[in-house]
């Protein structure tokens, strides 16, 4: 690659700061959704991972491999979003501590 | 050039991943999220992944960001959240804790290791990005050849994906409950 002398290294650096913000994240918010969104944004840092180093090995496989995690995150998103609706039609407003027990 | 663009989408892509996890309302945590997947666009953009901006920006920041607002409409949890209370006696010290010495393994890894992934350059062929075919047709390409068994696998899941978040929020129909009653 070597886009006038921005090294791959760089990306890594940025997909690391993102991946722990967002495990961060996951760790300390309560509310469901924003968990969720949290995980979008640890995918998004592997995501920037995989373009840079396929753009440093001259290799296209590092954008399939995104394209692949993009499938797995919308369908991610699908399945958690419908748990989500159906917890919160049993008990609303609940949060991640009040469903722990994994038990209606 | 290159660089300027990177550091700008940098800060773009960082300040929103902060904005997600600080935010009290979930609303405003999805608009951060856009920010940041918008950022990480210009990024594929800027290593010529032009296809894959793309679809980063319809797919993320148009389904999944509306399908998460729409959530958060349909349950009414767009109240903003007390974010000072700490339900778990000191979760956050110890989130924190988790978070730098994740920081300090990966970053270990890209400091000593980034030389030697980048160093091992691939011959070409079909898979090179150096060539004349654009993005999509390369992508394609490999896709539907190297990867065909992939995008099969993933047809499948989707349509799991499809009729899972059917059976899940679908209500049970009287006629439902009076056989279950029944039986």
């Amino acid at each position: 690659m070597d886009l006038a002398g921005l090294s791959t290294g760089w990306y890594l650096a940025l997909s690391v700061a993102l991946f722990a913000i967002g495990g961060v994240g996951l760790l300390v918010r309560r509310n469901p959704l924003v968990m969720f969104m949290c995980v979008e944004l640890m995918l998004n840092a592997v995501n920037v991972a995989f373009v840079a180093l396929g753009a440093g090995l001259n290799d296209v496989g590092g954008q399939v491999a995104v394209f692949f995690v993009l499938v797995v995150a919308a369908t991610e998103v699908v399945i958690g979003l419908a748990l989500v609706v159906a917890i919160n039609r049993r008990r609303s407003g609940a949060t991640a501590d009040d469903i722990s027990l994994l038990k209606g | 050039m290159a660089e300027a663009v990177f550091a700008v989408s940098a800060v773009i892509i960082l300040a929103g991943a902060v904005g997600v996890v600080a935010s009290r309302n979930p609303v405003h945590a999805a608009l951060f999220l856009v920010q940041t997947l918008v950022g990480v666009a210009v990024l594929f953009v800027l290593n010529d992944a032009h296809f894959l901006a793309a679809v980063q920006v319809v797919v993320y920041a148009g389904a999944i960001v509306i399908l998460f607002l729409f959530v958060i409409m349909l349950l009414g949890v767009d109240k903003a959240e007390e974010l000072r209370i700490e339900p778990i006696f000191g979760q956050r010290p110890l989130a924190a804790v988790v978070g730098a010495a994740l920081v300090a393994v990966l970053g270990t890894v890209v400091i000593t290791g980034a030389d030697v992934l980048t160093g091992l350059r691939r011959a070409g062929g079909d898979r090179a990005l150096d060539g004349d075919a654009t993005d999509i047709e390369r992508m394609g390409r490999v896709l539907f050849s190297d990867f065909a068994f992939a995008v099969e696998i993933t047809a499948a899941l989707l349509t799991v994906a499809v009729v899972g978040a059917v059976v899940l929020t679908r209500r049970a129909s009287r006629s439902d409950v009076a056989a279950s009653g029944e039986a």
